[in-house]
């Protein structure tokens, strides 16, 4: 049976890893190659690259850093930021990234995915899509969740994956940061709506986190977190270890 | 040391497996150059994308003939996912299209033999069940995990059938036929266990 996918994500700025990691045995905290490969060697089962660069000259350090990853690290690798052409997939997939992640390009060019999907396949495109809770419904937010697009949540999903979108990365605002679990119930309302693979992110504090995502919510195949990986709190092999002593099926 | 060509007939990204190659220290070119490939020791047919498409582009530059032809010489043939489909007989991809009749069987829907409910496709790492002891496996152990993501899976191929992976019902995972073969999962992006399946590939 398939195994349930444990996922570092990386914010990359000017070419570096932004947000402190703490780790011994690294000799450049902040390279995004290095830390990489530090994954891949211990238990990541994919890896997203965020790119959180405004400038030019930051985007083509980017690529020029993602072909470098690309070339030294053999498991999946997702790339998002900026991607709001057929022009940004086409840069980053030649990079050697395999699935891109897109976010507010397809809020503001609702053909994005659609076109994407019919060139490079389902199952390179992810819609990751930032999530808050207002007057009671799920409401899409834009511009790294800073703005309310006014949009119905799952039905924004919905339409995506009819469009062509391969996977769901579910990023709760509600619950991002705060470390107390992930947001099950939000996840729960995108797994009844979609076949596609859902990611939840959001919201991990600890390894109990990841074992009552996936025990609770089957429908979910993959648990996305950052700073808990990058500051050590918790290690992809313990956390695997867990998993399997509670029966969810991992890569070990 | 071994020169490997990855036939290059504009399907896809070669990057990640021409990279993965270097890893394990072996120079690959990616070429659709038929001195090239005539004068390497190996052959990988890659391929991403649907059927039909892939295997009108392999057909138009003439790369299936030589293919069938380069097959008889004994030359180690390895196809990588859609790669692997395109040695079959045949596929039942959205049509009827006739594939490269290297391994004896035809590709369909993995929606006719899984249960209803499961994802398709199927994507993600799952556990390889290994079948006798083919020496492409010969550093890898049963129940290693590999990289998968396909909604088309090899029927009518047990002969052939090497290592099979469960997902809701028993797929064909990979295949083997003399000096022809195939995997569906991608080696390129399995971690350490891809880089060895490459590697004995490499020794073959």
């Amino acid at each position: 049976m398939i195994t349930k996918r444990i996922i570092p994500c990386l914010d990359v700025r000017d070419g570096r890893v932004v947000k402190g990691v703490n780790f011994e045995g690294l000799r450049d905290l902040s390279s995004p190659v290095e830390l990489g490969k530090y994954y891949s060697d211990n238990g990541a089962d994919e890896l997203v690259f965020y790119d959180i660069t405004a400038s030019h000259e930051g985007r083509k350090l980017f690529t020029e850093i993602l072909t470098e990853v690309a070339s030294t690290i053999f498991i999946p690798l997702t790339v998002g930021g900026g991607i709001n052409t057929l022009d940004d997939f086409d840069r980053v997939l030649k990079c050697g990234a395999d699935k891109v992640s897109v976010n507010s390009g397809a809020i503001r060019n609702p053909s994005l995915i659609g076109e994407a999907a019919k060139r490079y396949g389902d199952q390179c495109v992810v819609l990751s899509v930032d999530v808050k809770r207002v007057n009671g419904e799920f409401r899409v937010f834009a511009k790294g969740g800073r703005e309310d697009t006014g949009m119905e949540a799952i039905e924004w999903i919905r339409r995506c994956v009819g469009d062509g979108a391969g996977e769901i990365v579910v990023n709760s605002i509600d619950t991002d940061g705060v470390k107390g679990g992930f947001d099950l119930e939000m996840l729960e309302a995108v797994c009844n709506a979609v076949s596609v693979p859902v990611i939840a992110s959001g919201g991990a504090g600890c390894i109990d986190h990841f074992t009552t995502l996936f025990n609770t919510l089957p429908g979910v195949d993959a648990g996305l977190a950052a700073s808990i990986f990058h500051f050590g709190e918790v290690t992809i092999p313990d956390l695997k270890k867990e998993l399997k002593n509670n029966g969810i099926s991992v890569r070990l | 040391m071994s020169r490997i060509a990855i036939i290059d007939y504009g399907v896809g990204n070669l990057f990640s497996l021409k990279s993965s190659f270097a890893a394990i220290g072996q120079e690959a070119v990616v070429t659709s150059d038929v001195t090239t490939l005539k004068n390497a020791s190996r052959i990988i047919l890659p391929g991403v994308g649907a059927f039909g498409d892939a295997a009108a582009k392999l057909e138009g530059c003439g790369m299936a003939d030589f293919l069938k032809e380069e097959a008889k010489t004994g030359k180690p043939i390895m196809g990588i996912c859609l790669g692997m489909q395109m040695l079959f007989d045949k596929s039942f991809e959205y049509g009827e299209y006739e594939g490269l009749g290297l391994i004896p069987g035809e590709i369909r829907p993995i929606a006719d033999v899984i249960p209803a409910g499961l994802k398709i496709p199927h994507i993600g790492w799952n556990v390889l069940h290994l079948r006798g002891q083919n020496p492409l496996f010969k550093y890898i152990k049963n129940g290693d995990c590999v990289y998968f993501v396909h909604s088309f899976y090899g029927a009518n191929c047990d002969e052939s059938v090497i290592a099979t992976a469960e997902y809701g019902a028993e797929l064909t995972a990979a295949v083997a036929r003399g000096n022809v073969m195939g995997c569906q999962f991608h080696p390129e992006k399995s971690g350490p266990v891809g880089l060895s399946i490459l590697k004995a590939f490499c020794e073959l």
